[in-house]
């Protein structure tokens, strides 16, 4: 396998090595995504929303971003998709397997917030809101600091077709071209198509959502979402595109919802839409960079490291009563009634 | 001596000076104008906005996730009902986040009645901030209090409102602030732009000192043994009127406490004057259904019940969709003086 050099798609490539490395994280986030699938039916856990389906792209993202904490490094308004970027970056299923059990150890929410609303400050990941409009309202701030800051660290707000139907996208738009001020944003769509049960079709007439930018200067690509290579090289164009010319750009990337909704809908798997994962290990295996025993094995590998996560999470502790008020409030030296934290109410 | 609104502008230029704030932003906050209430004239961090209420407190929300410390306005508290839920998100970052990040945003914006501002300049705001769980929301009603609640606003590192009531904008205070000049004309001549081309016009700022009003103290500014009257913001120069109106007239005399900060609340000065007194009531111009002014209320029926020696009120605003430009309207709808004396008078004589 090591013959191989790289895997073509259209007039690009990727070396054999990333596709290996992307082909394992997609394996690892979808295994990990049909598990915390379970938990929430079986009761390990009380709610499901991810990604499957979009973990091509989510990959390539989390591959290619700057990592770290302070407007030296990339800042991330991720949505309630991305656990492939994040475990792209490095997160152990653990942290994610955590929040699916609400466990007080969960490291993005203390058990408090539904899975995939993630915050890991050492990674700028910004708080996930169920609001999903709203990113796009913060995302032109941190972007603000990180022009004034200097360096090459980018914002990237990432959410789906029908949250940009809120205002807060044309807020983006118009926050990240003020002339003279543009900011280094880079504005990710992941276009499934659906807005929970309402079809983008029946909502949207733009051809495509980056269409938008058109007016603000704002330069965009639509991407195959299902692709890897055509995913890695849109990424990486676009956040070059950020990182040097300090303004924004848009990105669409069309992919697929392979479990519905989240669990209030079943998340059964839907049969109608292409697998990312799926057809990229046709390709790998085409191109001979990987054969049925080695995919095997990955899911083997990824199945048994999936169930040590679970496992582990449900074996913490949960959260107790005196844990509500936690984290309410900052410490204070101007607060004479909360100088730590909320305490309840004034006494 | 300043007004209130310059003393909002002297803390800010503090605050941008020694304090870290890196923004002052919002609608027409930067030059040439410096707020439409003249808050910002003058400030070096203050620039202007898109009029785009939500992404001003987004973007506020933004740089202090990246390091920054803003201030930021909404121009006038009736146009932030459409960021509410950006103020509920900010409120809970640090909390749903398990403590990841802090939220420093400090949020100002002019409140309540008394500029004849008609439907969409006249709203109050405390009642829905007070449900804002993870804010500190205050409010002064004097220049020097302006000043420190600012500077407590700034350097406290959760998200503070400060609500300013605008009829008191333009009201000069009684106390100094530390190193303002106490000739009203020579802070005029060092602090405010003039009419006009302001092109090359840069304020002479005071040599100003800190001085900070801890949130969640309130400030006892009448003393009495009939009446504990809880206010703030336009209406609590209205009370104490009203009490000395009474002590004149009826030999009656109040307690009457500057509330200050809403949110926390000073429980201890409210709870320990009730239970000298035995008769309370709160008085706030916000409208009357599930008023601030009510948990208040509940507090005391729940924890002084058996104290009490008269019913506990709330005189407050109508439950009518806006306050109407003519003044009849206004002066019917949000509590005045007479209403305030009246009301008063009937707590401290009602029979115990």
């Amino acid at each position: 396998m090591t013959t191989i050099a790289e895997v073509n798609s259209g007039n690009e490539a990727l070396c054999a090595d990333q596709c290996m490395r992307i082909h394992q994280l997609m394996v690892r986030a979808r295994v990990l995504d049909e598990r915390m699938i379970q938990m929430s039916k079986s009761g390990e856990g009380y709610f499901w929303i991810g990604g499957p389906g979009e973990e091509a792209f989510n990959v390539c993202l989390g591959l290619q971003l700057k990592k770290g904490c302070g407007p030296d490094y990339d800042f991330l308004h991720l949505h309630y998709r991305s656990l492939a970027t994040l475990l792209a970056m490095g997160m152990p299923m653990l942290d994610a397997t955590r929040q699916a059990a609400v466990r007080i150890t969960d490291p993005h929410s203390m058990g408090r917030n539904f899975l995939g609303h993630s915050a890991l400050r050492k990674w700028n990941v910004v708080p996930v809101s169920s609001v999903v409009g709203a990113k796009f309202a913060m995302a032109p701030g941190t972007a603000l600091v990180q022009k004034r800051h200097g360096g090459d660290g980018v914002t990237v707000v990432v959410g789906g077709d029908a949250g940009s139907s809120q205002g807060d996208f044309a807020t983006c738009m118009i926050w990240s071209t003020r002339p003279g001020q543009e900011l280094p944003v880079l504005m990710i769509v992941t276009n499934n198509q659906w807005g929970i049960s309402t079809p983008m079709r029946s909502q949207h007439s733009e051809q495509h959502i980056v269409d938008r930018g058109e007016p603000f200067g704002i330069p965009g690509e639509v991407v195959d979402g299902n692709d890897p290579i055509a995913s890695w090289h849109a990424l990486r164009r676009a956040l070059q595109w950020c990182r040097r010319k300090r303004r924004p750009f848009m990105l669409e990337s069309q992919v697929s919802r392979l479990h519905g909704h989240s669990s209030s809908s079943g998340a059964m798997r839907v049969e109608n839409e292409p697998d990312c994962l799926a057809l990229w290990e046709t390709k790998l295996l085409a191109a001979g960079v990987l054969t049925r025993a080695s995919i095997d094995e990955l899911w083997e590998a990824a199945r048994g490291e999936a169930a040590a996560a679970v496992q582990q999470a449900l074996q913490e502790p949960e959260p107790t009563p005196d844990d509500v008020r936690r984290h309410t409030y900052a410490p204070s030296p101007v607060d004479v009634v909360y100088p730590d934290d909320y305490t309840g109410l004034p006494h | 001596m300043a007004t209130l609104v310059q003393a909002v502008r002297m803390a800010l230029h503090y605050g941008e000076t020694y304090l870290g704030v890196t923004d002052i932003l919002g609608e027409d906050v930067g030059p040439p104008l410096g707020g439409v209430f003249t808050a910002t004239q003058g400030l070096e961090t203050a620039w202007n906005t898109p009029l785009d209420e939500r992404g001003i407190v987004g973007a506020a929300m933004g740089i202090a996730y990246a390091g920054g410390r803003p201030v930021a306005e909404i121009q006038f508290c009736d146009y932030g009902f459409n960021t509410i839920d950006l103020l509920k998100v900010a409120g809970n970052q640090r909390w749903a986040g398990g403590g990841n990040y802090e939220m420093p945003i400090v949020l100002m914006t002019p409140s309540g009645s008394g500029i004849r501002g008609s439907l969409y300049h006249s709203h109050s705001f405390e009642s829905w901030a007070s449900r804002l769980a993870g804010w500190k929301v205050v409010m002064p009603s004097n220049a020097l209090d302006a000043y420190g609640l600012m500077l407590s606003a700034i350097v406290d590192p959760n998200p503070v409102l400060v609500l300013l009531p605008k009829a008191l904008l333009r009201v000069r205070g009684e106390k100094l602030i530390p190193g303002e000049p106490a000739d009203p004309e020579l802070l005029k001549q060092l602090i405010d732009a003039p009419l006009g081309d302001r092109t090359g016009w840069r304020p002479r700022w005071p040599d100003l000192d800190e001085y900070l009003v801890p949130i969640g103290t309130a400030d006892q500014v009448r003393e009495g043994t009939h009446a504990t009257l809880v206010s703030y913001g336009r209406t609590l120069p209205l009370c104490v009127k009203a009490a000395d109106l009474l002590r004149e007239s009826d030999g009656l005399t109040c307690d009457v406490i500057d509330l200050r900060s809403i949110f926390p609340y000073d429980w201890r000065m409210i709870s320990q004057s009730v239970l000298k007194t035995g008769r309370v009531l709160f008085v706030n111009e916000d409208s009357e259904v599930t008023n601030f002014g009510e948990h208040l209320l509940r507090r005391v029926v729940e924890e002084h019940f058996y104290d009490l020696l008269a019913r506990p009120r709330v005189l407050q605003g109508q439950h009518v969709p806006g306050i109407g430009l003519n003044q009849i309207y206004e002066q019917n709808t949000v509590p005045q003086l007479p209403h305030i004396l009246e009301t008063l008078r009937a707590v401290a004589t009602e029979e115990a």
